[in-house]
């Protein structure tokens, strides 16, 4: 087989859904089996991994990410189902919630809070751009609900994704470190705390470590999506009208 | 199964169609998790295939960040002019965020129970 009859190949092949599809699938499946490989080092992220990977293959054929993204899409999909199905572990924290709902409501409206104006104000007076500044404001939260939030105050939904993971990825990494120094021992706030700042990645991080941390993180990653999801855009239009 | 996930779509769906309707911020999705989850604490034991289907879309949750995430190759430009606030951004608030959130939860949750707390030397 020469040259051009792969070239060929391959523009037949990449305009299949199933190309992406497959793609996507087989990334992760590698990017997974190096975070095991590494004793689920944070470091080792399946999804950036498996990102890095599909972008490179992208370049070096030349394929067109909406090309990609034509057979990605049936695995994009499923984050809206799988959104909605996170009422399920959030329903299995209902004892957690009910002993302490005024404390915990506090504290994910005051991490979300946190999260995004300091995001906001630290960007913009770095010379962020608008468009940027949107994309990031809601980088705390799981990766759909922020793209969705972006997309309604003016951001870029493809930048938002690229924030969020990197999010969770710098709060699962540095967080407990960072959280070891400021001498915090209190399992319960500090998956709290991760779940707030770091959301699913940041979660799975805190089960590793400790159940009761995993189970606060969890709790705190939910109910920090409601908040900024019911909060941000609203503050948003009302700030920048 | 296919029951269960047509009630996590029915859920979807109406959250899509009331944030359309009412033309609100709140992404569809997350409308459909606050109804499921309603459901959830009025029906109080929810059927293990609903619970099992839920799991199941949840165990490789970060699978599903890929193809939005490979988006990064659209975006070189914007990450190489901005690359300085939204690194600052990444790193600096998110830790602030998490420690903050973190002292302000240790001093207001109630007192923790023996094996709540992280040991010297752990």
């Amino acid at each position: 087989m020469n040259e051009t009859d792969i070239t060929q190949l391959w523009v037949y092949l990449s305009a299949k859904p199933l190309t992406g599809l497959t793609i996507t699938l087989v990334a992760y499946a590698i990017g997974f089996w190096l975070y095991q490989k590494s004793d689920r080092n944070p470091i080792c992220n399946p999804v950036v991994i498996a990102i890095a990977l599909i972008a490179m293959l992208l370049k070096v054929t030349g394929t067109p990410y909406a090309t990609y993204f034509e057979g990605a899409q049936f695995v994009h999909f499923l984050l809206g189902p799988a959104t909605v199905a996170l009422a399920v572990p959030l329903f299995r924290q209902t004892e957690t919630l009910k002993r302490a709902l005024p404390v915990i409501a506090f504290g994910v409206l005051f991490g979300s809070l946190v999260a995004s104006a300091s995001t906001v104000i630290l960007a913009w007076a770095l010379g962020a751009s608008p468009e940027t500044l949107a994309s990031l404001a809601p980088k705390s939260v799981t990766t759909p609900v922020a793209m969705g939030i972006a997309e309604n105050i003016g951001g870029v939904p493809a930048l938002t994704a690229v924030c969020v993971i990197a999010t969770g990825i710098v709060g699962a990494t540095l967080g407990p470190m960072v959280m070891n120094m400021a001498r915090l021992k209190d399992w319960r706030a500090r998956g709290f705390a991760m779940g707030v700042a770091s959301h699913g990645i940041g979660t799975a991080r805190a089960f590793q470590v400790n159940e009761t941390a995993g189970a606060f993180s969890g709790l705190a990653m939910g109910l920090n999506t409601l908040a900024t999801a019911l909060t941000i855009p609203f503050l948003w239009h009302w700030i920048f009208g | 199964m296919i029951a269960a996930f047509a009630l996590i779509l029915v859920c979807q769906l109406f959250g899509e169609v009331v944030s359309e309707l009412f033309d609100l911020p709140v992404p569809g999705p997350v409308i459909g998790l606050v109804l499921l989850f309603v459901g959830l604490l009025i029906k109080r034991n929810p059927p293990k295939v609903l619970t099992d289907a839920a799991d199941n879309l949840l165990i490789h949750f970060s699978l599903l960040f890929v193809p939005a995430g490979v988006g990064v190759v659209t975006q070189i430009d914007r990450l190489k002019g901005d690359w300085l606030p939204i690194a600052a951004a990444l790193i600096v608030s998110t830790l602030l965020a998490m420690v903050l959130t973190a002292l302000l939860m240790s001093k207001l949750l109630p007192k923790a129970k023996p094996g709540e707390t992280l040991e010297d030397g752990q």
